[in-house]
């Protein structure tokens, strides 16, 4: 179990989705395409020894061990929601650190206008990488960014826990990105490489489908998935197959007071 | 090759042994989903389980008049009906699954996503196929509609077709599943190409 500061949870009143869900409901191609799957076969993944790198356009690039992304930065506790491109969501109480921390300690240079993330490349531990069958086809290391200033904002956060524990291997030990008025696909798992740079870099849904998944990626009830309504999403939490789960998606993922700001003068059609 | 000929008791306990298959089977996953034992999320579960016992039913009963010629066994064809019925009922079930359990009787929301998405529209069209043949299955029916029926029940191969884009274009990005589908279907049109292009051609003159 982890130590933490401080925590959201008295601003936050959706009900949480029961921790069994939350480690056993799970896209993580590299270790299978199915739900269950991730949980199936990451059992063994192996996060000790790991090392993440910040680098690119920054004065002072840095590594972090695995010990020291526990230890580098104060822990809190943040409570999101957590609302899939697959128009199903979760209430997820994460552990870790603002993003921003972690980017400021490396002193971006004037240049660093996006920020670049993958998750680690080991087709032996992760056997989604070498199997199509598994993998579901996308070309791996799984790539992410973020705009310089939505990385900044202060939502964004890295993720080493959930639940009061590290993070289990399917949900993306033993770091991950949560960036939670996005889609989750956005939320890139165990990385090892978070790199500043000039240039927008490629990202991997968009890559595989550019009309489907955009870079940006906003929770946007407006803007429609070509194949689905993105209007409405059904809340995972406990409860049979009678639970009345369907509810309004919001805009942000009801996260506007913080980030609507970042889009000012943006055609959210275009930029899906 | 096989001169096996069951008799008519032999019949009824096989079709008791479909049937009970088929419920079973059906009954324990709507079990599980009730009672949120299907994984983390029972709608989505509930939904693939139907929509692919609905395909994978249908392409059986496709299976069986191939096999009934190549192994000489006449009787299998008393079998197909009934497979027939169930890949219905399934898509019922599945159709069901959608409406009350994903969409939650959110009919605007139904009629919106019919219209709006293809993978959709198509598993309607398939759907109402199927809906078409099994109101037509029985067999003093069949007798009176004589050629017709034989020309509205080859729809069961536009109604395969369908099913099977419907389920290439439901998957976020894995093709290998859906890919799976498509050859066999090609396999089971393949083996019927004269039976086919004939009803075509006597169409298109």
């Amino acid at each position: 179990s982890l130590e933490v500061v401080k925590s959201n949870s008295d601003l936050v009143s959706d009900t949480l989705t029961p921790e069994a869900k939350v480690i056993s409901h799970n896209n993580f191609y590299e270790f299978g395409a199915q739900k269950n799957e991730p949980q199936e076969n990451a059992q063994k993944f192996n996060v000790d020894p790991w090392s993440l790198t910040v680098t690119g356009e920054v004065e002072k690039p840095f590594t972090l061990d695995y010990q020291q992304l526990f230890s580098v930065f104060d822990l809190e506790e943040r409570i999101y929601r957590l609302r899939c491109v697959e128009a199903w969501s979760m209430v997820i109480p994460w552990l870790g650190f603002e993003l921003s921390k972690l980017i400021k300690r490396a002193q971006p240079t004037s240049k660093a206008k996006y920020v670049a993330f993958k998750t680690l490349y080991d087709p032996e531990q992760m056997p989604g990488q070498s199997s199509r069958f598994l993998g579901g086809g996308i070309d791996y290391p799984y790539v992410e960014g973020l705009r310089i200033d939505e990385a900044m904002n202060s939502l964004s956060l890295l993720s080493v826990g959930l639940y009061g524990k590290t993070l289990p291997p399917q949900n993306g030990a033993p770091i991950r990105l949560v960036v939670p008025w996005k889609y989750g696909f956005k939320s890139i798992k165990s990385i090892v490489e978070i790199k500043l740079m000039e240039e927008r870099p490629p990202t991997t849904w968009n890559i595989l489908a550019p009309g489907e998944y955009g870079f940006f990626a906003n929770v946007n009830p407006e803007v429609d998935h070509p194949r689905w309504s993105q209007a409405s999403e059904r809340r995972i939490t406990r409860g049979g197959l009678f639970t009345r789960n369907r509810i309004k998606t919001q805009m942000f993922n009801g996260y506007g007071e913080q980030v609507a700001d970042l889009y000012r003068n943006m055609d959210l059609r275009k930029n899906y | 090759m096989s001169s096996y000929r069951p008799s008519s008791r032999t019949i009824i306990i096989l079709k008791c042994f479909v049937h009970t298959i088929a419920l079973v089977w059906a009954l324990y996953y709507y079990f599980l989903a009730i009672n949120d034992q299907l994984g983390s999320d029972p709608v989505k579960a509930i939904i693939h389980f139907t929509g692919m016992s609905a395909l994978n039913t249908l392409l059986l009963t496709l299976m069986i008049s191939p096999l009934a010629k190549l192994y000489r066994l006449p009787w299998l064809l008393r079998f197909r009906r009934l497979l027939g019925l169930y890949a219905f009922f399934f898509a019922c079930l599945h159709l069901v699954n959608f409406i009350f359990f994903e969409l939650q009787f959110d009919f605007s929301l139904f009629i919106e996503e019919v219209i709006e998405r293809p993978y959709i529209t198509l598993g309607m069209a398939a759907f109402v196929i199927l809906f078409a043949l099994a109101i037509t299955s029985f067999k003093r029916l069949q007798r009176k509609m004589g050629r017709q029926w034989q020309a509205l029940h080859n729809m069961v191969y536009l109604a395969a077709i369908l099913i099977v884009i419907h389920f290439y274009w439901s998957v976020k990005s894995d093709i290998i599943e859906p890919g799976a589908y498509v050859l066999a279907l090609l396999i089971l049109l393949a083996l019927r190409r004269a039976k086919l292009l004939s009803a075509y051609y006597r169409r298109s003159n």
